[in-house]
């Protein structure tokens, strides 16, 4: 019950690898790139007198003759087959407006979803007005990106029985960055909870089901109670994320679990303390490297 | 205070959570989230605190200035509190999308202050009836992440502790009026006893039971809140009760009990910090604004 109070320190991320400095392809914005005029410039730089300068911080990629900055930091540039992560901000005539921690609201057609039932008809003026129904201001939904918009908006679909609206369990959110690409973002870990890593930095946390649902478009969600103890399986992962991110360590099933593992020695609320998370990501970052090698 | 979307079933896991005592983040219900301290940040005052709670951030300066005491008590000063919700925070603190939270957080700090026994104001008195030391405390929200009360209250107890008043001395000049010196040496100065300052708790009703330090997940699915102030003794100073939902008097009689078995509690490891603090003296680094 005492709150644990006390003097604050400088933290540096834990790093076991060779350290930043020695990556000779890391850039600043004003940082130049080339003085070469042979090659073209890319996303995340502009031609400050002859010279290739990066406006973005962030690695430089090369590609034959083009040169961009991908930045480290950045809102999530969505591309088609991403598995996202998303909240419904908006209910509009046939479509919903999806918040992504994108730059701009993402787009879930009414033809885009799956109905109740697994019919495939024509959407008619009566799904129209029951829309609310199904996904209402605030519901969380996975889905996949079917196409990107000339303005760089998400086309959203759930057309698949694994998407649709998700039900009890806990959000975290983080920079897209962080997130590795797989080939797949579903998974059931074996510590009891699963988890859906969003390629656009929202990670889901959820007990897991007992038995696979038949029912298509998954828009029924159970509100019984969740057990205690998957109840603490959920928070320590969501602890284990926060930790990770903190130390800009990437995320994907393997080091979530290693990190998890790593963490069973200590209370879960204490993992949150940056001495504790320090030694946890410490341990998670060698079994990952031990893993490697 | 800026508001997170929520979905029903969201509310569902959080509701269930909290009556069986675990919190998404494996807190108990009265449990608070991981405090740092640090005083004497910002040098152009006279006493100053920073406070993160979690993700909350709050910023305290007091300064101290010679005025007229009030007509009904001439022999005290007094203390202004100014609480200023910068667009740092959240982007609807732009422009003055922040008063109205600015202004119901001053009013409940005056509501707490105003007794005799939180602050000595009798040693704030200069000469009776004419001089007096008006303690400005101006707040500065950085990061809102909920519990703003608890966090504003703990950076005030430690921004007080860590003021220092110039001693002053009061001669007749020459036309037989008083005439206020400061005296010349910095360090002489007065420091104020912050032992009966009270804390704030905020305690948030979700679904039957009541949880300490709510995040703005929790405080989505509470409807009222009860806002109590405690001092070491266990002294209650002032309660309210905020939030358009509704509480009954058992509950209340509950969360008020609660509420001072916490707020006690917390007084004891902040002044040993904050004496931890002032016995590194000078030669310890201060973190700042760059940590």
């Amino acid at each position: 019950m005492a709150a644990d109070m006390r003097l604050p320190t400088i933290r540096k991320p834990v790093s076991l690898t060779a350290s930043a400095f020695d990556r000779k392809d890391l850039v600043v914005p004003g940082d130049i790139i080339t003085s070469d005029t042979g090659f073209m410039r890319g996303h995340g730089t502009y031609v400050d007198e002859e010279k290739l300068t990066a406006s973005v911080a962030g690695e430089v990629q090369r590609v034959d003759k083009l040169i961009c900055v991908r930045p480290l930091k950045t809102r999530f540039n969505g591309e088609v087959g991403d598995v996202v992560v998303g909240r419904i901000t908006e209910v509009q005539q046939k479509r919903w407006k999806v918040e992504t921690n994108s730059r701009l609201d993402s787009v879930l057609l009414l033809s885009a979803v799956n109905l109740p039932g697994g019919e495939l008809r024509r959407r008619s003026a009566e799904d129209e007005l029951t829309m609310r129904e199904y996904l209402q201001e605030g519901d969380l939904i996975s889905a996949e990106v079917q196409s990107v918009f000339s303005d760089g908006a998400l086309s959203l679909h759930t057309r698949s029985l694994k998407y649709g609206k998700l039900g009890q369990g806990v959000l975290v959110q983080l920079s897209p960055s962080l997130i590795k690409r797989q080939k797949t973002h579903f998974h059931n870990l074996p510590c009891g909870a699963s988890i859906i890593l969003g390629n656009n930095g929202f990670v889901w946390l959820y007990p897991t089901p007992e038995q696979q649902e038949e029912e298509a478009g998954g828009f029924y969600t159970s509100l019984e109670p969740v057990s205690l103890s998957d109840r603490e399986v959920i928070s320590r992962l969501r602890n284990c994320l926060l930790a990770l991110a903190a130390h800009k360590v990437l995320l994907y099933d393997t080091s979530v679990l290693y990190c998890y593992e790593s963490s069973v020695h200590h209370q879960v609320k204490d993992i949150l303390k940056p001495e504790v998370m320090e030694e946890i990501v410490m341990l998670t970052q060698q079994k990952l490297l031990e893993q490697e090698g | 205070m800026a508001a997170v979307q929520v979905s029903e079933a969201e509310k569902v896991y959080i509701l269930h959570g909290i009556r069986d005592d675990l919190r998404v983040d494996g807190r108990g219900c009265e449990d608070y989230r991981h405090m740092e301290i640090e005083t004497d940040v910002v040098s152009n005052t006279d006493g100053s605190a920073k406070v993160t709670l979690g993700h909350t951030a709050v910023l305290v300066g007091i300064k101290a200035e010679i005025g007229k005491p009030r007509p009904m008590v001439p022999d005290e000063g007094y203390l202004e509190f100014f609480v200023d919700c910068s667009a740092n925070a959240t982007p609807e603190f732009e422009g003055r999308g922040g008063e109205e939270l600015g202004t119901e957080l001053s009013n409940t700090l005056y509501k707490v202050f105003n007794n005799k026994h939180s602050v000595d104001l009798n040693s704030l008195c200069i000469s009776a009836g004419e001089h007096c030391w008006v303690l400005y405390v101006d707040v500065l929200l950085l990061q809102c992440d909920g519990n703003l009360y608890d966090a504003i209250s703990v950076a005030i107890k430690a921004a007080l502790f860590n003021t220092k008043i110039p001693r002053v001395h009061i001669s007749a000049d020459d036309e037989g009026g008083k005439e206020i010196e400061l005296s010349d040496d910095p360090y002489d100065c007065m420091r104020l006893n912050v032992e009966n300052v009270p804390c704030i708790v905020t305690l948030c009703k979700v679904g039957h039971r009541h949880v300490v330090d709510a995040t703005l997940q929790e405080k989505a699915c509470s409807v009222a809140s009860l806002i109590i102030s405690v001092t070491h003794k266990g002294m209650v100073t002032c309660t309210r009760k905020v939030g358009g939902g509704s509480l009954d008097p058992e509950s209340i009689f509950e969360m008020t009990e609660a509420g001072k078995r916490v707020g006690k509690a917390l007084h004891a490891p902040l002044m040993k910090l904050l004496q931890q603090e002032e016995s590194l003296g000078k030669k310890h680094q201060k973190v700042g604004f760059l940590g």
